[in-house]
């Protein structure tokens, strides 16, 4: 067994246990993703809050039932999303995830941080990025460091909000994200290509000035 | 001993995602690779991708309403009754 489903077990255990403390803190780490989820299928915010809050109603009914096919998290995302897209096409809002992708040919750094084609070096920095070693510490441990990366996130194209929470906070593998939003592994890299450029963009801006 | 001048700054700035999934090929890796030894810019580039996503990691837990955290609460609470 992985440390991961080693974790999963104790959890779904704690669970059925009623252990109030675990539940609470799973209801808290799940909250942003479970949200930004259900925000691409229904809309405003208000209508996404009752979605998550009946699935963990759904979830707490199901608990004896579940039968860890999938992990526990996962299932908790199936049911989900199995809401929200009843409620989305009940609001006639049925746009599948990946169209929410966006389409343009967005740059993970701009045009212009790069040598022209006529440079002797074409593509090159034209000056490079900092070194970042000395702020590593900052960056990671800083509370106002990581509310930029808060602020960063919350301005992303839902997609990307979703992908990069699932992926960099939450810890899902690229296929358990994949198999959840039911997009391609392609897709699921795009989205997070863009998602934790644009995060990096803005951690620049604040950590360099 | 591949080429590292072979891929530009600007195109690996594109392909970072992708080398840190794993998903370049063998030899397109190998290429990244040498380009990374030759070239400080695209060093430090990494290492900022590779901070983000640890700051990332670390970010706290949004706020749960009072009202749904109240009702999935005492649900929880009264399955076991």
């Amino acid at each position: 067994m992985t440390q991961s489903e080693l974790v999963e077990t104790d959890l779904l255990a704690q669970l059925r246990a009623g252990d109030e403390t675990a539940f609470e803190a799973l209801v808290a780490r799940q909250y942003a993703t479970m949200l930004a989820v259900a925000m691409t299928y229904v809309k405003g915010r208000a209508v996404a809050e009752e979605v998550v809050q009946d699935t963990w109603l759904a979830v707490i009914e199901g608990l004896d039932r579940f039968e860890g096919r999938s992990s526990l998290k996962t299932w908790i995302i199936s049911i989900l999303v199995n809401k929200a897209r009843t409620r989305g096409v009940r609001e006639a809002r049925t746009i599948p995830f990946t169209a929410l992708a966006p389409e343009d040919d967005e740059p993970a750094v701009p045009r212009e941080r790069f040598r022209g084609r006529d440079d002797a070096f074409p593509g090159h920095w034209r000056a490079y990025p900092a070194r970042w070693h000395a702020s590593a510490e900052t960056a990671v441990h800083d509370r106002e460091t990581l509310q930029v990366v808060v602020r960063a996130i919350a301005e992303l194209p839902l997609a990307q909000q979703t992908v990069i929470r699932m992926r960099d906070v939450e810890g899902y593998s690229p296929d358990e994200v994949c198999k959840m939003l039911d997009i391609s592994e392609g897709n699921q890299r795009v989205l997070l290509h863009r998602a934790r450029s644009r995060v990096r963009a803005e951690l620049e801006r604040y950590i360099d000035g | 001993m591949a080429d590292g001048t072979a891929i530009s700054c600007q195109e690996v700035v594109e392909v970072v995602t992708d080398y840190l999934e794993g998903k370049l090929s063998p030899d397109d890796a190998a290429i990244l690779e040498a380009h990374l030894k030759l070239c400080e810019g695209c060093q430090f580039y990494l290492d900022q991708m590779r901070i983000t996503i640890a700051a990332v990691g670390r970010i706290e837990d949004d706020e749960v309403p009072a009202e749904l955290h109240d009702t999935v609460l005492a649900a929880f609470r009264n399955r076991r009754v």
